[in-house]
C-alpha cells in the first residue's frame, strides 16, 4: 500500500494527537472535553476506516454482488459513539456543577481555590522523625 | 489434666485474665485479685506440665493451619517451659509490686494497664510453646503490640515518641529481616518446625546459611543486639513494674529465647559452630556486652543504667547460642532465667526508690540504705548476682558461658565476659556503697520517707531471695536445658 | 442455575431503573441491598458450580460464539466475581445511614442507581468472554463511578470527578484501540478465540502496538504507578461508601483485566517473554509500593491515606504478576481477595468516623479509641492485616509475594517488600497514637458509630482473620487460577 493509500490512518494519527494534546494543554474545563471528544472521534474513525473494503458494497445479500464491507466494526463502533456521548455528557454536567461551586471552569483558578481552602482547613502535614528510620 | 488441656489452658488463662480485668474495670481491688488469681493458676498450671511432661513424645496442639504443613501448633520443649516457669512465676510477684507502685503513683488508665499486661503474658505463653517459628512470630508480634500501650502509658509527648522508637524498631526488625529470614527457611527447607539438629540438609549453602542466620540474629530485635538495642532504654519510660517484669524479663527474654530456639531447633548446635559468619555474630555480641557496660557506667538515671546493663546481659544469651557448642547454649538457656531473678529485683528496687523518695538518679542516692534498709538490701543481691559472685545466679550460668567459650577458644567472648564482669562491678556496687555508707546529701532530700510500702517490699525481697535458693538448687533450670541440648 | 452467569449481571442492572422508577429513598436502598444479595448469591453459586465442572461458557442469546457474544465463567472470573459482589453486598448494608446523611434526599435514589450501574458494570467486565464487551461494560462502571464520585459533599469532588473521567476516558480509548488492533489483525473479539489465533500473528507490529496500547489503558485503570495520579482525590473526596465499594472492586477489576488480557489472551510467553512486562510491572509496583507507602506516611487526610496506600497495595499485586511464575501469580491473585477485605473494613470504618464526626483529618482522630471503640477496634485489626501480622490476611499475601521472590532468587525485592510493610506500620500508627494516646478536643460527646456500619465492618475484620487463619477458599481458588493462567500457556 502506498502512503496515500493510508490517508484515513494519517487523519486517525493526526486527530488523535491533536485530540490528546488539547486535553493536556488546555486548561478549560469545557476545551479539554472538546479535547477528548476529538480523541475519541479518531478511535471511531480507525474502526470504521478497518472495517471498510475496498470496492465493498454495503452488507446487504443481493445477487451478483461478491465484496461486502465489514458490519461488525461499523456496528462496534455505534456503540462506542453512545459511549462517547455519554461520557461527554457526563463530563459537560460536571463542569456545570463545578462553575456552581468554584464560579469558574478554568483549572489553574479551581486549583488555587482548593489550595487556600487546604490552609484553612488542614495543618501541615503530620511529620514523622523517629519511626521508620529503622 | 492431659498434656493437651495443659497446653490449651496456658495461653488461655492469661487472656481470661485479661477479659475479667476488663470487666472488673470499676472495682480496683477485684481487678487486681483477678490478675493475681490468674497468675497463680499459670504457674501452678506450668509446675504441673513441667512435673509430668513425658520428653520422649510430647503431645502437639493444632491451633489452625493456615498454609499446606504450615502450622500454628504449640508442643512442650525443655527451654520454653523454663522460660514459661520463669515468667509465669514472676508475674503474680509484679503484679503484687504493681499495686504498690501504680497505687502509690496515682497512675491513670490502670485497668488498660494490667489488661495489656495479662495479653502480653498470654503471648509469652504463646511463644514458649511454640511448635514452630510462625507460631513463635505470630506470639513474638502479639507480644510486641501488647506492651506498646504499656510503653506509652503516659500518653504524654516523651512516652508516645518512646513508643514510635519501640514499635518502630522491634515491628521493622521482625517484618524486615526476621519474617525475611523465616519464608527463606521455608523455601529452601520445606519446614518451620522445630527439630532437635536443625532443619536445613547438608545441601544448602553455608552462604546461604550464613545470611540467614545473621538475618535471625539481627530481625530478632527484641534481643537487643546493636545496633537494634535502642528501643530498650527507650521503653524505660513505662511504669517501673512493665520495666520490671516485660523488659527485663519477658520481651527481652522473648528475643534471646527466640535466637536460642533458631540456633538449637532451626540450625542446630553443630551447624552454628561450622558457620564462619557465627564468629562475626560472636564479636558483635561481644561488643555489644562491652558497649553497652560502657554506656550503662556513665548513665546516671538508675533505670536507663539497669536498661543499658540488660542490654549488655542478653548478649550474654546471644553470645552463648552463637559459640556452637552444648555449653553455650546451656549456659545462655540458664541466664535466661537467672538474669531474670536478679535484674527484676534490681528493677524493683529502682521503682520503689522512685515512688517512695522519688529519685530517680543515681546520684542522689547517698545514704537512701539507712531509710531502705529492705529495698537497698536486696538491691545489693540483686547486684552481685548481676555481677556473678557465688552464691548467687548469676554465676551459674556465668561459669558454663565461660566454659563454652574457652572449650571453642573464642578469645573475644571470654574477653567480653571478663570485662564486663569488671564493668557490672564498677556500675553496680558504687551505688550500694553510697546507698549504705555514704552521708546523706540534704540538698537532694525530698521530705521524710521511710520504707516502700509494704506489697512493693514483699515482691522485692521474694525475687531476692529467689536469687539466692536458685544457686543452691539449680536442679530444675539445669536438668531442663540440658534437656535441650540432648540429653 | 445455567443462567447464572448472566444473573449477576443481569440482577444489578435491572436494579438501576428500578431505583430510579420508585425515587423513594428507603426503598430504592432496599431494592438494591436486595438484587446485591441476590447477586451474590449467584456468585456463590458460580463458584461451587464452576469448582464442580470447570468453566462455564455460557451464549447470549443462544448465538454461537465467536460470533455471538460469549460469558465466560472459570475459576479466575468466578474468584473475583465472588470478592465483587461480596463487598457491594456489604457495602450496601453498611450504606444506608452514611448517605443519608452525605447525599440530599431528593438524590438518594438515583445515587442507589448510579451505584448498582457501576457494580453492573464491574460484574460485566469479569464475566463477559468478549474484548468489545469489555470495553462496553468498563465505561458503564466507569461513568456511573464518575457520577458517584462527585456525589461526595467536598466540592473537591467535583474536580476529583472530573480529573478522573479525563484519565479514565483516555484509559478506555486506549484499550479500544488495543482491542481494535487486535481485531485487525485476527478477525475475532472472543478472549477464547483471539488466544488460539493470535500465536500465528504474534510478530507483527500491528500486535506489539495493541498489546501497548492495552497494557497502558489497563494500567491507567489499574492506577499502576505512575498512572495513579488520579485515584487519590477520587478516593478521598467520594462518599464514604462509594470509597469503600470502589477500593475494594475497582482495582481488583482491574487487576483482573491484566491478567486475563496479558497472561491469557496474549499468552505468558508473548506478554512476558516478546515483550518485556514483567520487568516492567515488576520495577513499576516496587516504586509503586515504596513510592505511595511513603506519601501514606505524609497525609493528614486520613481517607487520602488509605488511597496511597490503595496504590501501594496495587504495587504488590503487580509485582506478583510480573514475577511471571506460579507462586507470584498467585500471591497477585490471592492479594485481589485479602485486599479487598482490608481496605473494604478500613473503608467502611473510616466511613462510620465521617459520619459521626464529619471528618477524617488526623487531628479529629484524637481520643477516639475511648469514643468509638469498636470501630478504631477494626481499625486497628484492618491496619494490623494491611501491616501483614500473622494470622491476618495480609500476612498469607506477604508470605507469598515473598516466597516467590525467593523462589526467583529476587532477595533484594523480597526485601523492599518487607520495607513496603514497615511503611505501612508507620503510617498505621499515627492513627492509633492519635487514637489512644491523642486528648480529644472539643466535642467529647461523639458517639460509637450506627449499629448497621459496626456489623458489616466487623465482619470484614472478622473475614480478615478467618481468611488468615482458613486459607483452604483464598489460596485454594488463587492457585487454581494461576495454575490455569501459567499452565495455558506452558
Amino acid at each position: 500500500m502506498e502512503l496515500p493509500g493510508l490517508y484515513n490512518y494519517w487523519v486517525v494519527v493526526f486527530l488523535m494527537m491533536a485530540g490528546f494534546y488539547v486535553v493536556i494543554s488546555q486548561g478549560n474545563l469545557v476545551k479539554k472535553l472538546v479535547g477528548l471528544g476529538l480523541f475519541q472521534a479518531s478511535v471511531f474513525i480507525l474502526y470504521i476506516t478497518v472495517g471498510k473494503v475496498s470496492g465493498g458494497a454495503a452488507p446487504i445479500a443481493v445477487e451478483g454482488i461478491t465484496s461486502y464491507s465489514n458490519p461488525l466494526p461499523h456496528v462496534l463502533i455505534l456503540t462506542a459513539i453512545v459511549v462517547g456521548v455519554a461520557t461527554t455528557a457526563v463530563g459537560l454536567a460536571l463542569v456545570v456543577r463545578i462553575y456552581e461551586a468554584y464560579g469558574s471552569v478554568e483549572e489553574d483558578e479551581i486549583h488555587a481555590q482548593d489550595l487556600v481552602e487546604d490552609d484553612i482547613s488542614e495543618d501541615p502535614p503530620f511529620t514523622e522523625s523517629e519511626v521508620g528510620k529503622q | 489434666m492431659s498434656e493437651l488441656q495443659l497446653l490449651t489452658w496456658m495461653p488461655l488463662v492469661p487472656l481470661l485474665a485479661t477479659a475479667g480485668v476488663i470487666a472488673t474495670d470499676k472495682s480496683p481491688n477485684v481487678r487486681e485479685a483477678v490478675t493475681i488469681i490468674a497468675g497463680v493458676i499459670l504457674f501452678a498450671l506450668v509446675v504441673t506440665l513441667a512435673a509430668n511432661i513425658d520428653w520422649d513424645n510430647p503431645t502437639t496442639l493444632v491451633l489452625a493451619e493456615p498454609l499446606p504443613g504450615l502450622r500454628l501448633a504449640f508442643t512442650p520443649e525443655p527451654l520454653g517451659l523454663l522460660f514459661a516457669l520463669v515468667a509465669s512465676f514472676l508475674w503474680p510477684i509484679t503484679t503484687i509490686y504493681s499495686i504498690g507502685y501504680m497505687r502509690s503513683h496515682k497512675e491513670e488508665n490502670q485497668t488498660r494497664f494490667y489488661a495489656a499486661f495479662a495479653v502480653s503474658i498470654a503471648a509469652v505463653m504463646g511463644i514458649a510453646l511454640s511448635a514452630n517459628m510462625l507460631t513463635l512470630f505470630l506470639f513474638y508480634e502479639i507480644l510486641t503490640l501488647s506492651t506498646y500501650p504499656l510503653v506509652a502509658h503516659a500518653g504524654n509527648d516523651k512516652a508516645r515518641r518512646a513508643g514510635r522508637v519501640y514499635l518502630g524498631i522491634l515491628i521493622g526488625t521482625s517484618v524486615g529481616f526476621l519474617l525475611l529470614a523465616m519464608i527463606w527457611t521455608w523455601h529452601v527447607a520445606g519446614t518451620l518446625t522445630f527439630t532437635q539438629g536443625g532443619v536445613f540438609s547438608d545441601e544448602v549453602s553455608p552462604v546461604v546459611l550464613s545470611v540467614l542466620l545473621a538475618l535471625y540474629v539481627f530481625g530478632t530485635g527484641k534481643a537487643a543486639v546493636m545496633p537494634f538495642h535502642r528501643w530498650l532504654p527507650a521503653a524505660m519510660v513505662a511504669p517501673t513494674p512493665v520495666s520490671a517484669l516485660l523488659h527485663a524479663v519477658a520481651v527481652v527474654k522473648a528475643g534471646v529465647f527466640t535466637i536460642l530456639k533458631v540456633s538449637v531447633y532451626i540450625f542446630g548446635i553443630d551447624t552454628i559452630a561450622d558457620l564462619a559468619v557465627s564468629d562475626w555474630l560472636v564479636g558483635i555480641a561481644a561488643l555489644t556486652i562491652v558497649l553497652a557496660s560502657a554506656i550503662a557506667l556513665r548513665k546516671d538515671n538508675f533505670k536507663a543504667r539497669l536498661a543499658y546493663s540488660t542490654v549488655s546481659q542478653l548478649s550474654y544469651i546471644t553470645m552463648g547460642a552463637m559459640l556452637g557448642i552444648a555449653a553455650g547454649a546451656i549456659g545462655g538457656g540458664l541466664h535466661i532465667a537467672m538474669h531474670a531473678f536478679g535484674k527484676i529485683t534490681l528493677f524493683f528496687c529502682a521503682g520503689a526508690v522512685f515512688v517512695t523518695a522519688h529519685k530517680s538518679k543515681i546520684s542522689e542516692l547517698n545514704g537512701i540504705g539507712r531509710r531502705m534498709p529492705w529495698t537497698m538490701g536486696a538491691f545489693a543481691i540483686g547486684a552481685v548476682s548481676m555481677i556473678g559472685v557465688p552464691p548467687f545466679a548469676g554465676f551459674i550460668s556465668k561459669w558454663y558461658l565461660v566454659g563454652g567459650a574457652l572449650q571453642t577458644e573464642q578469645w573475644i567472648a571470654v574477653g567480653a565476659i571478663v570485662i564486663s564482669t569488671l564493668l557490672n562491678a564498677a556500675y553496680f556496687m558504687p551505688i550500694v556503697y553510697a546507698a549504705f555508707f555514704k552521708e546523706e546529701d540534704p540538698q537532694h532530700s525530698h521530705g521524710e520517707h521511710g520504707e516502700a510500702p509494704l506489697p512493693i517490699v514483699l515482691a522485692l525481697t521474694v525475687t531476692a531471695l529467689a536469687t539466692g535458693l536458685i544457686f543452691f538448687f539449680p536442679g530444675v533450670p539445669l536438668t531442663l536445658v540440658d534437656q535441650m541440648v540432648g540429653g | 442455575m445455567e443462567h447464572l452467569p448472566v444473573l449477576v449481571v443481569i440482577i444489578p442492572l435491572l436494579t438501576v431503573p428500578l431505583c430510579v422508577l420508585l425515587d423513594h429513598p428507603r426503598l430504592a436502598w432496599l431494592a438494591a441491598l436486595a438484587s446485591s444479595w441476590l447477586s451474590f448469591a449467584a456468585a456463590v453459586g458460580l463458584v461451587l458450580q464452576v469448582s464442580d465442572t470447570g468453566p462455564i461458557s455460557y451464549l447470549l442469546g443462544s448465538w454461537e460464539a465467536p460470533w455471538g457474544i460469549e460469558y465466560r465463567i472459570d475459576v479466575l472470573a468466578s474468584y473475583v466475581l465472588l470478592i465483587v459482589t461480596a463487598m457491594a453486598a456489604l457495602v450496601l448494608f453498611a450504606a444506608r445511614e452514611s448517605v443519608r446523611k452525605d447525599i440530599p434526599e431528593a438524590r438518594i435514589s438515583r445515587f442507589y442507581a448510579a451505584f448498582m450501574l457501576a457494580f453492573a458494570g464491574l460484574a460485566g467486565i469479569v464475566a463477559t468472554g468478549d474484548a468489545f464487551n469489555v470495553f462496553v461494560f468498563l465505561e458503564i462502571s466507569s461513568l456511573a463511578t464518575y457520577a458517584l464520585i462527585s456525589m461526595g459533599k467536598d466540592r473537591r469532588a467535583l474536580s476529583a470527578a472530573f480529573n478522573y473521567l479525563v484519565m479514565g476516558t483516555i484509559g478506555a480509548t486506549f484499550i479500544l484501540i488495543g482491542i481494535g488492533f487486535l481485531y485487525m489483525m485476527t478477525g475475532t473479539l472472543n478472549m477464547a478465540d483471539l488466544a488460539a489465533r493470535l500465536p500465528e500473528v504474534a510478530d507483527t507490529r500491528t500486535v506489539r502496538a495493541g498489546f501497548a496500547f492495552l497494557a497502558v489503558g489497563i494500567g491507567l485503570k489499574l492506577a499502576l504507578f505512575p498512572l495513579h495520579l488520579w485515584l487519590p482525590n477520587a478516593y478521598a473526596y467520594a462518599p464514604c461508601s462509594v470509597t469503600a465499594f470502589l477500593a475494594a472492586t475497582a482495582t481488583k477489576v482491574a487487576v483482573y483485566l491484566l491478567l486475563r488480557f496479558m497472561l491469557q489472551i496474549f499468552g505468558l510467553d508473548f506478554s512476558l517473554v516478546l515483550m518485556p512486562l514483567d520487568t516492567l510491572l515488576l520495577v513499576l509496583g516496587l516504586i509503586g509500593i515504596l513510592s505511595a507507602s511513603m506519601v501514606a506516611v505524609y497525609q493528614g487526610n486520613i481517607k487520602r491515606m488509605f488511597a496511597y496506600s490503595s496504590v501501594a497495595q496495587i504495587g504488590y499485586m503487580v509485582l506478583g504478576v510480573g514475577l511471571a511464575t506460579t507462586t507470584g501469580i498467585t500471591s497477585a491473585i490471592l492479594h485481589l481477595f485479602n485486599h479487598a477485605l482490608m481496605k473494604g473494613a478500613l473503608f467502611l470504618a473510616l466511613g462510620g468516623i465521617a459520619y459521626r464526626i464529619g471528618s477524617t483529618t488526623i487531628q479529629d482522630f484524637s481520643g477516639l479509641g475511648r469514643t468509638m471503640p469498636w470501630t478504631m477496634a477494626g481499625i486497628v485489626l484492618g491496619g494490623l492485616s494491611l501491616i501483614g501480622i500473622p494470622s491476618t490476611v495480609g500476612f498469607i499475601s506477604k508470605w507469598y509475594l515473598v516466597l516467590a521472590t525467593l523462589e526467583e532468587g529476587l532477595w533484594p525485592v523480597a526485601l523492599l517488600v518487607l520495607i513496603g510493610s514497615i511503611l505501612a506500620v508507620v503510617y498505621i500508627w499515627k492513627l492509633v497514637e492519635a487514637a489512644y494516646f491523642g486528648t480529644p478536643e472539643g466535642n467529647p460527646e461523639i458517639k460509637e458509630a450506627p449499629l448497621s456500619m459496626l456489623v458489616p465492618m466487623w465482619a470484614l475484620v472478622g473475614a480478615n482473620i478467618y481468611f488468615g487463619i482458613h486459607t483452604d477458599l483464598s489460596v485454594g481458588l488463587a492457585s487454581r487460577a494461576a495454575a490455569v493462567l501459567t499452565g495455558g500457556a506452558g
